[in-house]
């Protein structure tokens, strides 16, 4: 693995490179390990390491970048040398701010003080897993399925990272982080379960327990029934939560604003969802993971995105909190600052909040006490195939996957075939009637974020699929 | 394991452009492979260069070259497999991947059904280039950048258009590939995706235009080239002026119509209801946990009637077919380039195959479709160009439209979704077109349109001919774990579709 002080040193050959008026580099890799499994049998296994610097170089208002995986000699002399010329030939941009010195970036006046501060992400335990433990984990998934007499495919994994960070204006910033992840579905012969989980500690993983949860639904809906599509009352478990609600937060950003290309343009400020949803970016929240600085180094500062329903504000890189300050929308937006959110520049998009944590409910219901007071409805276990479909009114369309199930009179009675969905978000967090004490959750159409399971009323289903 | 900064790595790792030094870095680890205990090896080291332009209302948005170089080596031991990959190009660091590479496939035979079985393929020592006129990375980025500020300053002249957003993209990846079994490949591909986009925001909605194609444009294994065919200034104007116009367009009716697909649109519907399930590691349940299985079961090969009487599709990475992002010399475990018939007029014939998955289907040979992202990822089975062969009668699609006394015709894709096995799908567009007595009658917006993969093939009664054929590139196909981008080509032409159920998408969400 890359340490602090190798990239400090690399970054110092590429200050002496350079000619340009500033000089940025970001650092990134590790290593990387993963098991898949299929039909009870390990048919893929990798692992790769691999190190990539990023140049950033500037000439009065004109940037550009250029990267490698290489840190010899000749490689960082091309790699400055394409930044250079890349950045040369741009057109000045009057929008482009200096980088940030250490004390911006860190948001504190003092030295060394940072305003965020996020807690340990890297367990040795996590960074040692081996080949033969991977394996070994799946051996126990498998034995799960066998005694169930199903199949089983899915992941475990493993990695350790780093992103880093530095400038020719003193900044520097790093961040080691470890993964391990899980994921299992359960095959029948006309039904199947999944479960997922990951987290920067391996022991805060329970890959048994994740096995049988997948391989209950995998029996329980076995012979699905089909039931006509419309509007039914749903629980959603939180990854088919997280997949869903993941579709609007690339509007939460002060360039989708300017754009004109957000949801939430002449929306902020106003009661869009329903007063129990509160939501926050929060990179410093104990389920969350990712690195506490944004893509200029800057850290992320926890940001009330949505208070009782209502958008607050959304989140803004540097550059992006100086136009909107002069735009039309600046007394309509909110707040306007610097949040710490950016993406490396120089980029189109700006920024967006990537560390989502739904705020618990005043009185949060279990799945079970969901599914209970439900006299009938639809438990989705995962989403899937989510796409846009109208881009104002937040209309997805997906299907359902790997366990829907018909809830009446309280109890889960059946399997059913799996539901396409086409519904609007905004609709669909006006209308949660119940929500779980928010988990750390994952999925695959979606970053991974603290959610709640939700109970919603009208979901919009509109087509029954084969199965 | 990375080398420190003071450690020297040039001398180990020379510039890549030596063949005799990538084969003997790759026989590094296929000599540590084998003495380990592999019963088969294959080495790629593969050197990437890439670079991204885009801009954005008129400034420039990015601007970006990247370069990537490492190898990976694939084994089998113990009956099965075992993958590694590293930046290291030393000889430690390429002999301890291949060590790497072995101690995994023996972690591996802790759970093992079965050894894997590898169809025999003959040992080849061969080159391959893309075929290209111009390097894309000898054109200079000012005369790359004044092309896109161009497109942009005539997107925005529109009144009414309130974000124009334009992309370049070129790729080059050089590789060489060995194995144990003695063959040796050096091949060199290129590829350039240029678009653009026209947004117009009014009256709490948001309509897009997108030009040649949406997410990016259109994509072909070509050299700069490509640039010019698509004649990007030319038709600037006309897409501003549809994205602005949508907004005074009425909403597509809903119910069941003949429906008339453009070529980029019916390719990404072959892609999707296509291209995907006849993926044999999907039909096998080995993406099960990801991207699906498909309702493709063995049971169905030559006995599905996939389509009508005049489907037929080929899965064709030959250079004959064309520039597609799916053609290639040969794939990544040393396979040539095949044409294999996917559909022969409506019947299912055959599916995407490696050497490990030859053998399920009765096949003595892989159909060679192994590919991997890059050198740190695992090859695996991918699209090749998966085309629908045009209309074998002249037919253009101003003549189809004035053979269609009333439908929807759609253009350029805007949302796409299917389930995991790949029966139920909807797509939007972003522009439609009510056909009404064979003439285009008005213009609708939103419209989209969703059904069952098989209905719908049996449902094509029209096909047009060769000159509106286009093969068109899917720079963005997600598959595996970890997953992996890829991209596949799919040769479409205007094609009619009878009684489609048309604006579900849209119904009470």
């Amino acid at each position: 693995m890359l340490t602090r002080e190798q990239a400090g040193d690399i970054f110092d050959r590429i200050r002496k490179l350079s000619t340009a008026d500033e000089v940025e580099a970001l650092f990134s890799g590790g290593c990387f390990a993963l098991t898949r499994f299929a039909n009870n049998t390990i048919h893929q296994n990798v692992a790769d390491e691999n190190h990539t610097v990023s140049v950033r170089t500037v000439f009065g208002g004109r940037t550009a970048r250029s990267s490698t995986n290489k840190f010899d000699g000749d490689s960082l002399r091309r790699v400055v040398a394409s930044s250079e010329a890349l950045a040369k030939v741009q057109h000045p941009d009057s929008d482009l701010l200096p980088m940030p010195d250490s004390r911006e970036a860190a948001g504190s006046a003092d030295d060394g003080v940072y305003s965020t501060r996020v807690p340990p992400r890297h367990f040795a335990q996590t960074a040692a897993i081996t080949p033969q433990l991977r394996a070994a984990g799946v051996k126990k998934i498998v034995e799960v399925a066998q005694k169930h007499k199903l199949a089983t495919a899915g992941i475990v994994s493993s990695s350790e990272s780093v992103e880093g960070i530095f400038n020719s204006r003193g900044l520097s910033d790093w961040h080691t982080q470890t993964l391990a992840e899980v994921s299992i579905t359960m095959l029948g012969d006309d039904s199947s379960g999944w479960q997922k989980a990951n987290s920067p500690d391996v022991t805060n993983l329970d890959p048994l327990n994740l096995a049988e949860i997948a391989a209950k639904k995998a029996l329980d809906s076995a012979h699905p029934a089909e039931i006509p599509a419309g509007k039914y009352t749903v629980i959603l478990e939180p990854a088919a939560v997280l997949d869903i609600v993941g579709f609007m937060f690339w509007d939460y950003s002060g360039t989708a604003i300017l754009d004109e290309r957000s949801f939430l343009s002449g929306r902020i400020g106003i009661q869009l969802f329903g007063e129990n949803i509160t939501i926050w970016d929060d990179v410093t929240h104990p389920l969350q993971t990712g690195s506490p600085f944004d893509g200029e180094g800057m850290r992320r500062l926890r940001v009330p995105l949505v208070e009782n329903g209502v958008v607050k504000r959304v989140v803004y890189a540097r550059g992006t909190a100086v136009c909107m300050k002069n735009s039309e929308y600046k007394d309509k937006v909110g707040p306007v600052e610097p949040t710490g959110h950016g993406f490396a520049l120089p980029n189109e998009v700006g920024e967006m909040p990537l560390n989502i944590v739904f705020a618990a409910p005043q009185n949060p219901q279990t799945l079970a006490e969901m599914i209970a007071s439900t006299e009938r409805g639809i438990l989705v276990t995962r989403l899937w195939y989510i796409r846009e479909v109208d881009p104002y009114e937040k209309i997805v369309t997906g299907m359902t996957r790997d366990g829907t199930f018909l809830v009446e009179n309280g109890k889960v009675q059946r399997g059913l075939r799996n539901f396409r969905f086409n519904q609007s978000l905004i609709h669909l967090l006006a209308g949660v009637e119940a929500m779980s004490v928010p988990v750390r959750s994952c999925g695959e159409e979606s970053f991974d974020m603290v959610v709640p399971a939700m109970k919603v009323r009208d979901f919009n289903f509109t087509e029954v699929t084969k199965f | 394991m990375w080398r420190g900064p003071r450690r020297s790595t040039s001398a180990a790792f020379p510039v890549v452009n030596s063949n005799l030094c990538m084969k003997q870095t790759a026989n590094w680890a296929l000599n540590v492979a084998t003495i380990r205990g592999a019963s088969y090896a294959d080495a790629r080291i593969v050197s990437q260069r890439s670079r991204a332009l885009t801009t954005k209302n008129g400034k420039v948005g990015s601007a970006s070259d990247a370069e990537s170089a490492g190898m990976s080596v694939r084994v089998l031991a113990d009956g099965v497999w075992g993958f590694a990959a590293s930046e290291d190009l030393t000889r430690s660091g390429v002999e301890a991947t291949a060590a790497r590479a072995v101690e995994i496939a023996r972690a591996s035979a802790q759970v093992k059904q079965q050894d894997v079985r590898l169809a025999p393929e003959k040992p080849v020592t061969a080159e391959w280039t893309t075929p290209h006129v111009i390097d894309p990375f000898s054109i200079s980025v000012e005369q790359d950048i004044a092309l896109l500020l161009n497109v942009d300053s005539e997107l925005r002249a529109v009144a009414g258009v309130t974000l124009a957003e334009s992309n370049l993209n070129f790729n080059r990846e050089e590789q060489w590939f060995v194995s144990s079994e003695g063959t040796d490949i050096h091949q060199t591909k290129y590829s350039a995706g240029a678009g653009y986009a026209a947004y117009a925001f009014a009256d709490n909605e948001i309509q897009k235009r997108s030009y040649p194609n949406s997410y990016g444009g259109q994509w072909q294994n070509k050299g700069h080239e490509l640039i010019e065919e698509l004649k990007l200034v030319e038709n600037a104007r006309r897409i501003a002026e549809e994205a602005v116009a949508l907004h005074h367009a009425e909403q597509c009716p809903e119910g069941t119509f003949d429906v008339i697909l453009d070529s980029s649109q019916l390719g990404l519907q072959i892609h999707e209801s296509i291209g995907h399930p006849i993926e044999l590691d999907r039909v096998l349940g080995m993406e099960a946990n990801f991207a699906g299985t498909s309702f493709l079961t063995i049971d169905k090969l030559r006995t599905l009637r996939y389509g009508s009487e005049m489907v037929n599709v080929v899965a064709d990475a030959r250079q004959e077919h064309g520039p597609g992002l799916g053609t290639f010399g040969f794939d990544d475990e040393g396979v040539p380039a095949q044409c294999t018939p996917i559909i022969t007029n409506g019947l299912f014939t055959g599916y995407l195959s490696s050497r490990e998955t030859a053998h399920t289907i009765g096949e003595n040979r892989s159909g060679g479709t192994l590919r991997a992202e890059g050198w740190n990822r695992l090859p695996m089975i991918r699209m090749t160009n998966i085309s629908l062969l045009p209309g074998e009668k002249p037919l253009t699609l101003d003549q189809l439209i004035a053979a269609t006394d009333h439908g929807i015709l759609m253009q350029t894709n805007r949302s796409w979704s299917i389930d995991d096995r790949r029966y139920n799908f909807q797509f939007g567009c972003e522009i439609g077109w009510e056909i009404k007595h064979g003439k285009r009658a008005r213009m609708v917006k939103n419209p989209s349109y969703s059904g069952i993969t098989t209905e719908f093939w049996n449902s094509l009664d029209a096909i047009c001919s060769r000159d509106e054929w286009t093969l068109w590139g899917t720079p963005n196909c997600g598959k595996g774990q970890p997953q992996q981008v890829m991209g596949t080509g799919h040769g479409a032409a205007p094609s009619r579709f009878r009684g489609i159920k048309v604006g579900s998408a849209y119904k009470g969400s």
